[in-house]
């Protein structure tokens, strides 16, 4: 784990620049010390919550998932088990270390409101927080932000452009590692100028310069001495697994960091399992390997921090009970997710198990939905965050039958 | 056209909306009359660029990947017995980034030169209509090839011309894992069945991902009226739509074999029997059956207007006109899917050439503008592709088959706008000074440029800063 005072000698190597922006007024973030990180992971493509969290336990798991089924805790390269009924997929250790310490917490046949099979509407209405795709062109997390103005509380997304559940009025930050050189403060001066009539790339333009100021002294994507990527090179020019990796670490920097943002997502694609999935081992493991040292490397990241962190992940819908033709599966419904910090009340499962016989299923292919999702969020922003009932009804419009999930957090 | 807006000023619109921007003398050129530049492109009859020659095609790269593989699966068994094992995935991509450059590096050169630029910004419009992803391995090679092979005959043709192309196309069967859906009934599942009674069967059947996205984002559109229902039969309809080679020795020989990395209709993997598609019924007619609902789709009004709105959002506005989609659907109606009567409906159309531009410039729009601009081709192939993965845009990389999104939210974020910044400031300083900024100003904007841009060119303390400053302005990161 990376000290303070290494942070301040990667950040005295970057020199100059990071301190001229550092000294202009009305760039640094103004986190209230109190408030708790909450970072939302999305998985884009519809992650097998089947594989990744098996219900071996089912009577039904085996002979539906047939070659792609995970093996009961015990056998070779069997599940991880939770808790004698759910496992956690062999290439998820980490995570089950986080089980372990009692900061996991797997919920499982769970979805948005949406019911039908669109990735692209799906993570609309994943992300918009509403019941229908479109139903409002903002996402629920910039409205949380929203309903959290006056506590000097920041949204981030790691990446160059702003995914939709962080999209709104509030003004938010994006950042990704470069591997352009530095641009001269005098040049931004002149283009703040230039943007003084255009108010989306002034107010951009204002957000890139203060996020950049607080990523360069939290490390910038520098990698840290002594890790798998040479010295000296930077996230930037990592590749893959890596690369996230440096991202999520550096991300975790920058949401510890006294002024730093405290709403954070994150998103990783490629879960769209519809042909040669694999089992415990084959394409969705290695993608799960990868995710787990990526929430691992988050988590160290956040040091300290992590003890009052949570972290949502999930995604747009489950995929169908039984494997395909192509030895993958096609698009679901219902769908796991989980939640993960310190502050998570983890070691539990929570879930309303519907079972995955025929008759159980929704249509008679996916895995039903018992959970509604915005009620875990619900429960998150209410308990973790402090935001109030009434304002909760805004943030998810249409959602006024779903109640808050209680305990999600450590008081 | 509305007479108001002045000749330049309506040259500097054609060429940057509907293309990819001025280069210098562009304006000049064209300036007589800036819709008839347009409309003509759109008639020429079509021609395949010369930049093209020599690229290899989408059946060779797919052999070669389909003969690597194999390979690699052979020596993963031998490492299973504790034989020595060589690194097995980077031949893989030794032999198809390669063909990958080649096809970038092509696609680049004929945006950066071409004069048919309309025509150009079309075959990119579609491309990302029917989006392959490279970060499929079995696309890297093959994506470039699809655009060329399968896109750009016909993008002034008829649209279910381009349709049919599209869904027989090796690279969009293997991107949607349409080669190995096989029907429960078809002969291969019931051999397999009989071979393996008593022990677990091993089941064939159906993918359903191609058809569920022809459906969506190919043809009908979301909201276009299909339910599970049509997706699970429309797949059924899909059996045998294939590719030639592959998968081990006994399947290329029971399923019909056809070339390594070619389209092959694969008879024994078709699901036999008659089936209803959105209400109507296709009887068996083998590959004949998918042929006849992809016309019925091409035809069809939520077709009309799916491609009608995104075809105007794309040019015009994010949330385009409402008189502007009804327009062009009923041009597509009228003409039977004409896609140059579509398009040349989108120029004719007044609204279209308002002096505010609407549209923020995706990144490939930026980098080619720019490069347009200052007549800068860069020689080293890979340093022109390091500029698109700098600012996020990668070619053929939307990592969806929905394709890059195209609305302004979905490109303007801070770090983006830091990213094109850093970009243009590392650009200018190689090439500011020999590109007066004031003059690239007028090439490539002309009458758009506002007077507070040109006074901030005109104070800046150095030529390549001014020039950063144009390309950072916001008339320059619009169209």
């Amino acid at each position: 784990m990376r000290t303070r005072r290494e942070f301040l000698s990667v950040s005295a190597k970057i020199g100059v620049a990071a301190a001229l922006f550092h000294g202009l007024p009305g760039v640094s973030f103004a986190a209230a010390p109190g408030s708790r990180p909450f970072v939302v992971v999305i998985l884009r493509g519809a992650l097998d919550g089947l594989s990744a969290v098996p219900p071996y336990g089912d009577p039904d798991y085996a002979a539906a998932r047939g070659p792609i089924a995970i093996g009961r805790p015990g056998e070779a390269r069997g599940a991880l088990d939770l808790d004698g009924f759910f496992g956690l997929h062999p290439s998820l250790p980490l995570l089950g270390e986080r089980w372990r310490a009692g900061e996991l917490l797997v919920v499982h046949a769970a979805a948005s409101a949406y019911r039908e099979r669109s990735h692209f509407d799906g993570q609309n209405v994943l992300e918009n927080g509403g019941d229908r795709p479109s139903a409002t062109a903002s996402g629920w997390l910039n409205r949380a932000l929203g309903a959290l103005a006056g506590r000097g509380i920041d949204g981030l997304a790691l990446g160059q452009n702003v995914p939709l559940i962080l999209r709104g009025p509030v003004p938010v930050a994006s950042w990704a590692p470069s591997r352009l050189p530095e641009v001269e403060p005098d040049l931004l001066a002149r283009l703040r100028d230039l943007y003084s009539q255009d108010d989306v790339l002034s107010a951009r333009l204002d957000e890139a310069t203060r996020i950049g100021a607080l990523a360069d002294e939290q490390g910038g994507g520098m990698a840290p001495a002594g890790t798998a990527v040479a010295s000296g090179k930077t996230a930037a020019n990592a590749g893959g697994v890596e690369r996230l990796k440096l991202v999520a670490e550096t991300a975790g920097h920058m949401i510890a960091a006294p002024d730093g943002p405290r709403i954070a997502v994150f998103d990783a694609t490629g879960w769209d399992t519809h042909a040669s999935e694999g089992g415990a081992e084959g394409a969705l493991a290695g993608r799960l390997a990868g995710l787990d040292q990526v929430l691992d490397a988050l988590r160290r990241g956040l040091g300290t921090q992590w003890e009052r962190t949570a972290v949502l992940v999930c995604t747009e819908f489950g995929r169908t009970v039984q494997v395909n033709g192509t030895r993958g599966t096609d698009h679901g419904t219902g769908a796991a997710a989980w939640l993960l910090g310190g502050a998570v009340r983890g070691g539990r499962v929570l879930a309303d198990w519907p079972g995955l016989a025929l008759a159980q299923r929704h249509e008679g292919r996916d895995l039903r939905a018992t959970t509604d999702l915005r009620g875990v969020a619900k429960g998150l922003l209410r308990d973790h965050l402090g935001i109030s009932e009434p304002a909760l009804a805004e943030v998810f419009p249409g959602a006024e039958r779903v109640a808050p999930i209680k305990d999600l957090v450590r008081a | 056209m509305p007479l108001s807006i002045e000749p330049l000023t309506r040259a500097a619109i054609a060429t940057n909306r509907f293309g990819f921007g001025a280069r210098p003398g562009d304006l000049a050129a064209i300036v007589g009359d800036p819709r008839g530049w347009l409309l003509e492109q759109l008639r020429k009859p079509y021609q395949a660029p010369r930049e093209l020659e020599g690229l290899a095609s989408s059946r060779e790269i797919l052999a070669t990947y389909l003969q690597l593989r194999q390979e690699r699966a052979e020596e993963k068994k031998r490492a299973e017995l504790g034989l020595a094992a060589a690194t097995l995935v980077e031949p893989l991509r030794a032999a198809l980034v390669p063909h990958y450059v080649a096809q970038a590096d092509a696609r680049t050169r004929i945006a950066l030169t071409s004069p048919d630029a309309f025509r150009e910004r079309l075959v990119h419009f579609w491309a990302n209509h029917f989006a392959v992803s490279i970060d499929k391995p079995i696309c890297l090679g093959t994506a470039g090839a699809f655009e060329n092979e399968a896109i750009r005959p016909h993008v002034c043709g008829r649209f279910a011309d381009l349709l049919l192309a599209v869904e027989r196309h090796p690279a969009m069967i293997t991107y949607l894992d349409n080669q190995r859906s096989v029907g429960s009934n078809s002969v291969l599942a019931q051999r397999a069945s009989r071979r393996r009674q008593g022990t677990e069967a091993l089941r064939l059947g159906l993918n359903e991902n191609l058809a569920r996205e022809i459906l969506e984002l190919h043809t009908l559109g979301v909201d276009g009226g299909y339910t599970q229902a049509d997706v699970t039969s429309f797949a059924a309809v899909l059996t045998g739509w294939s590719i030639g080679g592959g998968e081990g020795r006994d399947r290329a020989a029971e399923n019909g074999g056809g070339a390594p990395g070619a389209f092959v209709f694969r008879e024994a993997l078709h699901e036999p029997g008659g089936r209803t598609v959105l209400g109507r019924r296709y009887e068996e007619a083998g590959i004949g059956q998918g042929e006849a609902v992809l016309r019925d789709l091409a035809a069809h009004p939520a077709t009309a207007r799916h491609i009608a709105t995104k075809l105007a959002r794309h040019f015009v506005a994010d949330d385009p006109p409402a008189d502007l989609v009804d327009r062009l659907t009923r041009i597509y109606q009228a003409y039977e899917g004409d896609l140059g009567q579509v398009s040349s409906a989108l120029v004719a159309w007044d609204g279209a050439w308002l002096r505010d531009a609407r549209k923020y410039k995706q990144p490939h729009e930026f980098i080619y503008s720019t490069l347009r601009a200052l007549s800068v081709l860069p020689h080293e192939p890979k340093v022109l592709l390091a500029s698109f993965e700098a600012l996020g845009q990668r070619h053929w990389s939307p990592g969806s088959p929905a394709g890059w999104p195209d609305r302004q939210a979905d490109w303007d974020g801070a770090d983006a706008l830091m990213k094109r910044i850093e970009w243009s400031v590392a650009l200018a300083g190689r090439v500011g000074d020999a590109s007066p900024a004031i003059a690239a100003a007028e090439t490539s904007l002309g009458p758009l440029a506002s007077e507070h841009t040109r006074s901030a060119l005109a104070n800046a303390d150095s030529g390549s800063q001014a020039l950063a400053l144009l390309l950072m302005s916001p008339e320059f990161q619009r169209r």
